[in-house]
């Protein structure tokens, strides 16, 4: 590629070749990230190749040797709120996937449907489910999700807690709200949208 | 109940602040993100890493917020 630009505000080639690998490595986690904030595989993944485009179109404000699943986990979490607010995700889970993996925990009586887990998480407010997310799943520390989400630790402390009384109640008490899965058409738009940020139009012109 | 006095025993503090024992789902959600970590990267993402390369970084562009915190 060419160097059209000033070599002290540029990565050297070398740079490039860390922050691809870096980045190449937290696809998996983004993956995971992403499919728990909006549930649908294909949306999620639509999520994390947006967050891919605008990492590497952002890479010179990387500091190298911090956290790269950090960092791309705030891009992917400001795409997903901007999509939010554009009513593009509406708490829609696979059901499938859930149920493959479902899972009953060593010595415990009744296992544990993860679909019915999946699902209550999404009927939590995004900011709980998001915090529950990277403490809970992802393995971040309260102060690194607090630093991702922008928020006080006790804020994520809070919201971490809230979720998980939250989550705890519905389980036990089999009280799992549906969300509404019958709206088609809407969905066949969003999905028509979606398409479009990832054949890369709506890369830069967002917002 | 399991509100033994196992707090701490294994060196986790994280599941153990105030709320009691970690909720007995806590290994389902962290199922959930690892089993999308394990599956195979689609070749979509392949594809777009490759492509990547192509792409020159914006800088100093400033209008994008998105990576910062």
């Amino acid at each position: 590629m060419t160097d059209g630009g000033r070599p002290e505000t540029s990565r050297s080639a070398a740079e490039q070749i860390d922050f691809k690998r870096e980045l190449t490595q937290v696809v998996p986690h983004l993956r995971a990230f992403a499919r728990g904030l909006c549930g649908r595989p294909d949306l999620a993944d639509d999520l994390v190749q947006e967050t891919l485009l605008k990492a590497w179109a952002a890479q010179d404000r990387f500091e190298p040797g911090t956290s790269m699943r950090a960092w791309t986990f705030v891009i992917l979490r400001n795409a997903y709120l901007t999509d939010m607010r554009r009513n593009r995700f509406r708490g829609e889970y696979d059901e499938g996937v859930a149920e493959r993996i479902l899972t009953a925990p060593a010595g415990q009586e009744e296992p544990l449907h993860l679909s019915d887990l999946h699902r209550a998480l999404l009927t939590l407010p995004a900011e709980r489910r998001e915090a529950l997310l990277l403490v809970g799943a992802g393995g971040f520390s309260y102060e690194e999700a607090a630093a991702i989400c922008g928020c006080a630790v006790g804020t994520i402390k809070s919201r971490v807690g809230r979720a998980r009384a939250t989550l705890t109640e519905m389980l036990a008490n089999g009280a799992i709200p549906r969300r509404s899965t019958d709206d088609d058409v809407a969905h066949r738009a969003i999905l028509e949208e979606l398409d479009e940020v990832a054949a890369g139009n709506g890369v830069s012109t967002r917002g | 109940m399991a509100s033994n006095q196992s707090q701490g025993a294994d060196g986790d503090s994280r599941e153990g602040t105030g709320r009691g024992r970690a909720p007995e789902w806590a290994d389902g959600l962290k199922q959930l993100y690892d089993a999308v970590v394990e599956e195979a990267l689609p070749d979509s993402f392949k594809d777009l890493l490759d492509r990547l390369e192509g792409v020159p970084p914006t800088r100093g562009t400033g209008d994008r917020k998105d990576a910062d915190t």
